[in-house]
């Protein structure tokens, strides 16, 4: 049964893979296999579900079919470069890594090749300066607005002072937990508390020793820079230690149901920040459950609907779709370029009347790119995990960085990169 | 009756102890310089170059190295990822710290500062042996990789502790950086990958790598007759390592052009270099190349197979890979424990005599 089924996939995939040629294509580097499945199999479900339910219902964007192509990178670096390298031959509108590692060696070459990058919400912080990094997007923000909204929070959490506190950051030993570090050290000098780091080696399975010396040292707050089965261990070894939940904040990367529900009870309260809502409760959810998982067209199997990660898939799809029909608007044809999407992202206006429009009423934040600002909208809010209901809530408003820190640090160390590749930052006027 | 010794007469000493005594052999070696230096590199694409031939030529080169150890002196080795690492960082400074050298002497330095590294991390082989040394190179990759995390002075400061190649030329040509043709970086490759397979089969047959294969036999009786350990174990470890510095050094500034230490370096490099002398053959040149192109080649062909021939989904795809991978090595190592190296000395040894076998 399980051979024929697989026929039945091959054959259908063939089929369904053979027109692609004059579609809108979408390279989509997912990872549902290794130890970063847990958070990546909801994202890539929710990612081609909207798709599909774009295809399905409207025939695809201004009268052309979206095409996403699927390439399975395991998180791993050297995989995602072969996949980019495989599919940048076949027209794609715009790539999105799905991983900080696989982003910073794309800016480079996809900067050369004339193919826009949008790292949503990961990726090098400074390339959101769009003088310096025409290529490269960060909707809806980047990791450093990440960690002074979560210093923020804890500030108001403690009456508006850490003086004296003591915040320990566990983070995933790369490029994407060690990217935090530098802003947390310039808020830690402005508002007067200590950081203690702790690294976690890839994959993130081994975390006693850190865990112990969280327990020696109690500090006052825990932030962490995880992904895949390292925040599941995390929010595991917080929970035997007894550390106080509503202290222990993650990152946007490190709060979704798959990081919780491992620890069952002892994860209730644990925290983390977002740019969107949580939940399925949404117009466009509806018809993704009518037009596209009852008929057997759902990218996964269908469970994820709702999930953190798959309305993170949703949000990526929805900056992509919506960058397509702006350019399709701008340039008067229906099959854009490559250089159309990039034009588009650069200026993509999304209002909230268009998030109700396009049946996600209220689900993230309006955003207004800019030339210079390749991040908008730069706003989170804190969401807390109730384990008996098995359901995230916000527990904060949304909340904005504070650019009197992570301005400069931006505009320094973007400068550093267009000083060491030779490149002239643009006017923007 | 093509394949034979018959009819190929030698008048010298020079021409009886070549490399390739057989005229056929001889002329095929010939026709695989060809296509690789003048056919391949007018004909390969971006594709072929960045994820199939320059990832292939770079672990040649590793499993060159290793095989040095491992193959010809008997020394296991599990610290090959920390040297690639080594070599990796020390291009990296030596391109930021002095932009005007070439980078062809860049990747060559590279590989003397490894073999030092290298060297250092030998001295324990003269006290221990087996599986005791493979520990005690198990923590020099350990140590390596977290000393290049941690020591900010080795990525230059960075935030996020990322290195990246900033781009350099030869002859005009761009061989590092986001703009490089795929033939430049091949034929760079390609160079360091000829220059070194001839140096090892050089060095193997001569004085040093009998030293090498004595130490590896038995050492004991290696000592008896004259050789001396010292000098032969760390030469190993020293040249070993300055194998593999080069390929780490090609590896972070042609393949990846950015690197952190952790992913590209790992433990799980280690383990596959030693795979691929394992499957291509211990001590044999043409092992090192035999199995790098079943290590690297092999998953990208099934892939492409799958996924683009087949149009299987991706994770049915991945999970079929390492299914297939793993069982064809196993298949191999059943049939044939001497690795495809053997396979082929066995091919050779029955052409010789085909078509009349007795």
């Amino acid at each position: 049964m399980k051979l024929s089924r697989l026929a039945a996939v091959a054959a259908a995939a063939m089929i369904a893979a053979s027109p692609a040629l004059a579609d809108l294509n979408v390279p989509a580097l997912n990872y549902r296999t290794g130890p970063y499945a847990p958070s990546g199999i909801p994202y890539a479900d929710g990612f081609s579900d909207y798709m599909t339910l774009l295809n399905e219902r409207d025939g695809g964007v201004g009268g052309e079919r979206i095409n996403v192509m699927e390439c399975e990178t395991a998180y791993n670096t050297q995989k995602g470069v072969e996949c980019y390298e495989a599919l940048k031959g076949e027209n794609p509108l715009v790539f999105i890594p799905q991983s900080t590692g696989i982003t910073y060696q794309l800016i480079p070459k996809a900067s050369a090749d004339g193919i826009p990058v949008h790292s949503m919400a990961y990726g090098r912080t400074s390339a959101v300066n769009g003088k310096v990094f025409e290529w490269v997007f960060i909707m809806p923000g980047t990791y450093w607005d990440a960690a002074s909204m979560m210093v923020k929070y804890a500030m108001e959490q403690e009456g508006g002072s850490l003086e004296g506190k003591k915040i320990a950051l566990v983070y995933h030993n790369s490029a994407y937990g060690k990217e935090p570090i530098r802003t947390l050290e310039e808020l830690s000098k402005k508002h007067g508390y200590t950081l203690t780091q702790l690294a976690v080696d890839h994959p993130g399975q081994e975390q006693k020793s850190q865990w112990l010396q969280i327990r020696r040292e109690r500090p006052d707050y825990v932030f962490m820079w995880g992904w895949g089965v390292m925040n599941s261990v995390a929010i595991q070894e917080a929970a035997n230690i007894r550390f106080p939940m509503d202290k222990f904040i993650g990152v946007w990367w490190s709060g979704s149901e798959a990081d919780v529900l491992p620890a069952g009870a002892g994860a209730d309260g644990y925290k983390s920040i977002t740019w969107h809502k949580p939940g399925a409760d949404f117009p466009a959810y509806e018809q993704i459950k009518t037009l596209v998982h009852d008929k057997g067209k759902a990218a996964g199997d269908g469970t994820t609907i709702g999930e953190v990660g798959y309305n993170r898939g949703v949000y990526a799809a929805v900056i992509v779709t919506e960058a397509i029909k702006a350019a399709q608007e701008a340039t008067g044809k229906s099959n854009i370029t490559a250089a159309d999407m990039r034009d588009a992202y650069e200026t993509l206006t999304i209002t909230a009347e268009r998030w109700a429009e396009i049946g996600l009423p209220e689900f993230a934040q309006p955003l207004q790119a800019s030339c210079a600002d390749h991040g908008a909208p730069h706003m989170g809010a804190i969401q807390q995990w109730n384990a008996s209901e098995k359901t995230w809530t916000l527990v904060s408003d949304f909340m904005t960085p504070d650019e009197e820190v992570v301005g400069p640090l931006i505009e320094e160390d973007s400068m550093a990169y267009a000083a060491e590749n030779n490149i002239t930052p643009r006017t923007c006027e | 009756m093509l394949y034979r010794e018959a009819g190929d007469y030698k008048t010298s000493y020079v021409d009886d102890a070549q490399t390739f005594p057989i005229a056929f052999d001889r002329w095929r070696y010939y026709v695989v310089l060809v296509v690789a230096f003048a056919i391949i590199p007018v004909f390969i694409s971006d594709y072929m170059a960045k994820s199939v031939m320059i990832p292939f030529l770079v672990f040649c080169i590793a499993a060159m190295g290793l095989n040095i150890l491992t193959g010809y002196c008997g020394q296991v080795s599990l610290g090959t990822g920390g040297f690639m690492a080594v070599g990796a960082y020390a291009s990296y400074k030596l391109m930021t710290a002095f932009p005007e050298l070439n980078i062809f002497f860049v990747v060559l330095l590279s590989g003397g500062i490894t073999a030092a590294v290298g060297a250092l991390f030998g001295l324990p082989s003269l006290r221990i042996k087996g599986f005791y040394l493979a520990v005690a190179t198990l923590a020099a990759q350990f140590f390596l990789v977290w000393l290049f995390n941690k020591v900010p002075w080795f990525f230059n400061y960075s935030a996020t502790g990322q290195i990246t190649a900033p781009p350099r030329s030869v002859f005009g040509v761009d061989v590092t950086g986001p703009e490089v043709p795929a033939w430049g970086a091949y034929l760079f490759c390609a160079v360091f990958v000829f220059l070194l397979a001839w140096l090892m089969r050089n060095l193997t047959r001569g004085r040093v790598g009998r030293q090498w294969m004595a130490i590896r036999d038995m050492d004991i009786a290696a000592e008896i007759i004259g050789v001396n350990p010292l000098r032969t174990k760390l030469s190993a470890f020293a040249v070993s390592s300055f194998y593999v510095g080069i390929a780490g050094a090609l590896f972070f500034s042609v393949y990846l052009g950015a690197a952190e230490p952790t992913e590209a370096f790992g433990i799980n490099q280690s383990f596959l270099v030693l795979f691929m002398i394992i499957i291509g053959g211990l001590g044999s040149i043409f092992g090192c190349f035999a199995g790098a192109a079943f290590m690297i080649m092999m998953p990208v062909l099934l892939k492409n197979l799958m996924v683009d021939g087949m149009g299987w989904p991706t994770t049915i795809a991945t999970h079929f890979e390492f299914v297939i991978v793993g069982a064809l090595i196993v298949a191999f190592l059943i049939l044939e424990p001497h690795g495809l190296a053997q396979l082929w000395r066995l091919m050779k040894e029955k052409l010789r005599l085909w078509p009349f076998p007795h």
